[in-house]
């Protein structure tokens, strides 16, 4: 194991932090996991791919890099569009399918189970609309910077980070310090107490779709950025980012990220350790270890 | 003629098995309410334990026992019996969608070793040589087709008559009742844990043993068999056909598997050969959205479930009606 190890764990846990978020925001207060999440992030990343060749081909192919990084301008704007897109795609399967399911009371199972159909729908389109071969942001090769102590980055991957950082504590501050914030957060308590206090529930729910989604476009975008972007990309990451929302307590906001930086160490380290092909395991130990010690979490309430 | 009928045979016998998985899930979560996403690694380890048991020796992975195939057959049965029991008692007494979390979790770690495992299990490369029952007959293949129809509705048919005679037993009854409404349950002594975690493993069983059937039906395994669209396939098959129902489950896995095949061949024979795996997600987007849409407008499936919890008391229906009649007095 080296320092670099670190390094590797706190990029790709900082991806599944921001995923880990949507989902324990819509299982607070939806009430019930939802497998078509990693979609989003699948979605959110061939958005975003779409939109920045299209924006490169309108001005005219060679968009010059930004400072350090492999991209131009063309991704950023890209990524707030895609964010917009993603968050409405939300709100369309919430519209068509999640929605008249709560409305006629149905049962949580029947929700994970609709969410397992519309992955598949979702998961699936991608790969009839852009095919399953691998694509790329940028095919610049970029050095990795020596960070001091053995340990190296290269500028995608420290921004990836700082994107992270910055949305994490934003949306702390959102959930804390304003009106919906605290609507959310009562609503996650008690749906029909929050309701009797006047509390609109629909536009909580909208909210949180609007947010889990589009923390999921930027999570998929950062790791199209550093790996490359797939239709099962989302579906490669459901599993950690479950982990990740059970280990830090669903509902807990800073708990899914940092839980979410504690499964990529981990895998990580199991990569030094037992080689890349164990990779996907580790989220899975993580999970059994987590439900059989502590099943409400690291900040979650017992129930 | 004798094309059509070997067809036939084959396309049914492949329908059969994916009902005995349909007849497991229904066990789980038709009858118990409990929601497994693992499908695809519960067969998964049916299907490698009994290669595992009755291949002759081999070069490439360990196991080779040649025992029996029978022998392969239970001791796959046990072997997922197993691994649903170890799954359901980690999640069960936890929230409901923990054990969807927990089993998802579990096909995909079984995968990953089914995969990485090579000395064991062949890695990506499978096991062939699985033995065929009635191998003796290969060269008849209208023969061969019908004596393996045979041994797989054997099985459909045995499983159906147990699982039905289960349903309406006591313990059957305990189950309907620990679903529908656990604290009553409770409060009659039946521990609801004990109940749902024996469900579990029953249907894990079954699992276990279609897989073990699908690899003799086909001679050989390889990763790429259990893939989350067999889960999803299969989960369409008992939604379609109606949960709850044992004849459902069947039903369904025989009119799921038609479409598949039928639209397969559609695709093969509409669309251009460099499109085809396009096509083919295109495929799977019609089960995805076909499962919403039942859960949406059909939830009852095809054949629903039967409302009699037993022969010996009313039929709730007619309860139901007595009752609204004296409440209207």
């Amino acid at each position: 194991m080296t320092p670099q190890v670190l390094v590797d764990g706190v990029i790709a846990g900082s991806m599944i932090g921001l995923g880990a978020i949507g989902i324990t925001l819509t299982y607070s207060i939806l009430r019930f996991a939802n497998f078509a999440h990693g979609e989003f992030i699948s979605w959110g990343a061939y958005f975003a791919l779409a939109i920045a060749a299209a924006l490169g081909s309108l001005a005219g192919g060679n968009v010059p890099s930004l400072g350090p990084f492999s991209f131009g301008w063309t991704l950023p704007v890209a990524l707030v569009l895609a964010v917009g897109l993603t968050a409405g795609l939300a709100l369309v399967v919430d519209a068509l399918l999640f929605g008249p399911l709560r409305q006629r009371g149905s049962a949580v199972i029947i929700l994970v189970m609709a969410s397992f159909g519309a992955s598949l729908a979702l998961r699936n389109m991608i790969e009839f609309v852009f095919t399953s071969s691998p694509r790329y942001f940028s095919t610049d090769l970029q050095i990795a910077q020596p960070l001091g102590g053995g340990m190296r980055a290269t500028p995608d991957q420290l921004l990836t980070v700082g994107v992270a950082i910055v949305l994490v504590v934003g949306l702390h501050l959102l959930l804390t310090r304003t009106a919906i914030g605290r609507s959310m957060r009562a609503v996650s308590e008690n749906r029909q107490l929050a309701s009797l206090a006047g509390i609109d529930a629909r536009k909580v729910i909208r909210t949180v779709w609007m947010l889990g989604a589009g923390l999921a476009c930027v999570a998929g975008v950062m790791s199209g950025l550093v790996v490359q972007v797939r239709p099962e990309m989302g579906l490669d990451l459901l599993l950690p980012l479950f982990a990740a929302a059970i280990l830090g307590g669903i509902g807990s906001v800073p708990g899914a990220m940092l839980a979410g930086l504690i499964v990529g160490l981990a895998e990580s380290s199991a990569v030094a350790l037992f080689g890349a092909e164990w990779r996907s395991a580790v989220a899975f130990v993580i999970l059994v270890a987590i439900l059989l010690l502590r099943p409400s979490g690291l900040f979650g309430r017992h129930e | 003629m004798i094309d059509i009928l070997s067809y036939g045979f084959f396309f049914l016998t492949v329908a059969l098995t994916y009902g005995i998985i349909c007849l497991g899930l229904n066990v789980q979560w038709g009858q118990t309410g409990l929601f497994n996403v693992g499908i695809a690694g519960f067969v998964a380890i049916g299907a490698y334990v009994s290669a595992l048991l009755t291949t002759p020796a081999s070069t490439s992975h360990i196991g080779g026992l040649g025992l029996p195939i029978a022998a392969g057959w239970i001791g796959a049965a046990l072997a997922t019996a197993l691994a649903t029991f170890l799954i359901g008692a980690l999640t069960i007494r936890l929230r409901s969608d923990y054990l969807a979390i927990a089993t998802f979790g579990a096909a995909v770690a079984i995968q990953l070793c089914v995969l990485n495992l090579q000395p064991v299990t062949g890695g990506p490369f499978g096991i062939g040589f699985i033995p065929r029952p009635f191998a003796g007959l290969a060269r008849q293949p209208f023969l061969f087709g019908a004596v393996n129809l045979a041994i797989i509705a054997a099985v459909v048919v045995v499983l159906y008559l147990g699982l039905e005679r289960l349903a309406s037993s006591p313990w059957g009854r305990a189950l309907k009742a620990i679903r529908e409404d656990e604290a009553a349950a409770t409060a009659l002594g039946k521990s609801a844990v004990r109940f749902r975690l024996q469900a579990f493993a029953l249907g894990g069983a079954i699992m276990g043993l279609a897989g073990a059937a699908q690899a003799h039906f086909i001679g050989f395994i390889a990763p790429d068999n259990y893939q989350p669209t067999l889960t999803f396939q299969v989960w369409a098959m008992l939604i379609v056909g109606g949960s709850g129902n044992n004849r459902g489950a069947i039903l369904g896995s025989v009119v799921v598997w038609g479409i598949w095949a039928l639209s397969a061949v559609a695709i093969s024979a509409v669309v251009p050969a460099d499109a085809q795996a396009r096509a083919a997600s295109l495929q799977i987007v019609m089960i995805g959205v076909a499962l919403c849409a039942i859960l949406l407008w059909r939830p009852r499936g095809l054949i629903g479930e039967a409302r009699v919890a037993s022969r010996h008391i009313l039929r709730p229906s007619v309860a139901r009606r007595s009752s609204n009649s004296s409440s209207e007095h």
